[in-house]
């Protein structure tokens, strides 16, 4: 079973898509912006897909008017951990709604290892299936960033 | 500042600024034909920017202030001829645009910000035009690490539009040295310098004191391009200041009160704590006042609109400002 074919993972808007430029990105962030969402910026080096709550660079950006804002924090952090997953997250803080409306992968590692089955042998003959990333196999300080 | 740029269901409809709308809309239109190349005179940029306009509302709006709005037509006639040049291919460097206003208090500083913000946004200088007004407390943390954080989010919300900091000199605290104010500005000069492009920081403040601030500062006083000095305004100012203010409000002088409101005018300068506009609109305001509980005295008349608008000359004659010029000048 190939669960990363194309040595991508494919998780959010955009990622079936190359990456986005810094261009394009901003044109994303106005649009969000625009709508009255307010973006944060996400790092994390296990891409597993039930790995919902990466972690935050910074707080969440509320009241900005324009890219350029988000721009700047999205740089910090690729500067700091060049070989992470970045993502983008725009929060709808609308009554009713109150939750992400967009979300997309802004940069990755260079080498991207994917998941592996791991096979748990249980009660008799039955097995469990689980998704595991080989991101994580090594221990975390250990990773680099 | 905190305006929601989303719709909260059952709540009101936020009401649009008029003027950003087709601003924006002309400031796009002026972008695609500028990349499409064609405009060779001053005339033709003008036409789709909205630069002749804005001056000539300048012109109308703001009274007094010559070398003021002198500046600000320099600023515009430098960002159409560098579209003219970014035409014909030359290169077209933006200008740094970062001010400092300084006056007495009530010359109208912070209305020129307010309206910088929006005159810079058509033309086409910044991308947003909204205007955030910061003070030492936005900028400064309480504890060691607070301000850094405090500082960026500041900035990256002015971001597209305009930085305004009002009494800018309390960012710097010489009698003690380890105020957190110092990390504040070093940020700022940062983002002054990298950022040129994404906001213009406008810092105002009452002469002296920014001079003591460049003069421990220099490097913010190098990196701003623009040094304004907002002169007092002329008695004749004032009034033309007072009708305006009284129109907004739809009230108008009665006979012989706006030759009151002159001599009040030319009472007021001399004294102690005249603040220019302020003073004007705080006269106004009390004889607003007056005319109220005048009015409120006669409980059985009928008003017409004529009685509810009208400022009579004995509203402006009841000011403090004539017992103390008569004590003054017992002649």
């Amino acid at each position: 079973m190939m669960t990363n074919p194309a040595g991508r993972i494919t998780q959010g808007q955009f990622s079936y898509l190359p990456d986005l430029s810094d261009a394009e990105i901003s044109l994303q962030i106005e649009y969000g912006l625009n709508k009255g969402y307010a973006w944060s910026v996400e790092y994390t080096d296990d891409p597993h897909p039930r790995n919902t709550y990466w972690e935050m660079f910074g707080i969440p950006m509320f009241d900005l008017k324009d890219a350029a804002g988000v721009m700047l924090e999205l740089q910090n952090c690729r500067k700091t951990f060049p070989n992470r997953y970045i993502r983008l997250m725009a929060f709808d803080s609308t009554r009713g709604v109150e939750s992400i409306a967009m979300n997309f992968i802004v940069n990755r590692p260079q080498h991207e290892p994917g998941f592996g089955l791991v096979r748990q042998e249980t009660h008799g003959r039955s097995i469990r299936y689980t998704v595991h990333s080989y991101a994580t196999d090594r221990p975390e300080a250990e990773r680099g960033s | 500042m905190a305006a929601p740029l989303y719709t909260i269901p059952g709540a009101a409809q936020p009401v649009a600024t008029p003027a950003a709308q087709p601003t924006a809309a002309t400031a796009a239109a002026a972008g695609t034909t500028l990349e499409a190349g064609g405009l060779r005179t001053v005339n033709q940029v003008l036409a789709q920017s909205q630069a002749g306009a804005v001056m000539d509302e300048l012109e109308r709006d703001l009274i007094g202030l010559a070398p003021i709005k002198a500046r600000i037509r320099d600023i515009a006639a430098l960002l159409v001829i560098d579209k003219l040049r970014m035409n014909l291919g030359l290169q077209a460097q933006a200008p740094s645009l970062h001010m400092c206003f300084t006056g007495n208090p009530g010359t109208g500083k912070t209305t020129v910000a307010m309206r910088m913000a929006e005159i810079l946004h058509r033309l086409g200088y910044v991308r947003k035009g909204h205007l955030v007004a910061v003070t030492r407390d936005d900028l400064v943390g309480q504890y060691i690490g607070h301000t850094a954080p405090k500082t960026k989010e500041v900035v990256k919300k002015a971001m597209g539009g305009v930085l305004f900091i009002d009494e800018a000199y309390y960012l710097y605290r010489p009698e003690n040295e380890r105020d957190y104010g110092q990390e504040a500005i070093e940020i700022l000069l940062q983002v002054m310098e990298s950022q040129r492009d994404d906001l213009v920081v406008i810092l105002a403040g009452y002469k002296d004191r920014m001079n003591t601030f460049f003069r421990s500062n220099p490097g913010m006083s190098s990196r701003i391009a623009h040094h304004l000095d907002f002169p007092d305004y002329a008695a004749s100012d004032l009034l033309r200041i007072g009708d305006r203010m009284l129109e907004q409000h739809n009230y108008r002088f009665g006979p012989g009160a706006r030759a009151a409101f002159e001599q009040y005018i030319q009472h007021r300068i001399v004294q102690q704590n005249f603040a220019n506009a302020r003073s004007v609109r705080n006269a106004l305001d009390r004889a607003r006042l007056r005319q109220a509980s005048r009015l409120f005295a006669d409980k059985d008349r009928e008003f017409t609109p004529e009685d509810l608008t009208t400022i009579a000359e004995s509203d402006i004659r009841a000011s403090r400002v004539f017992q103390i010029a008569a004590a003054q000048n017992p002649d």
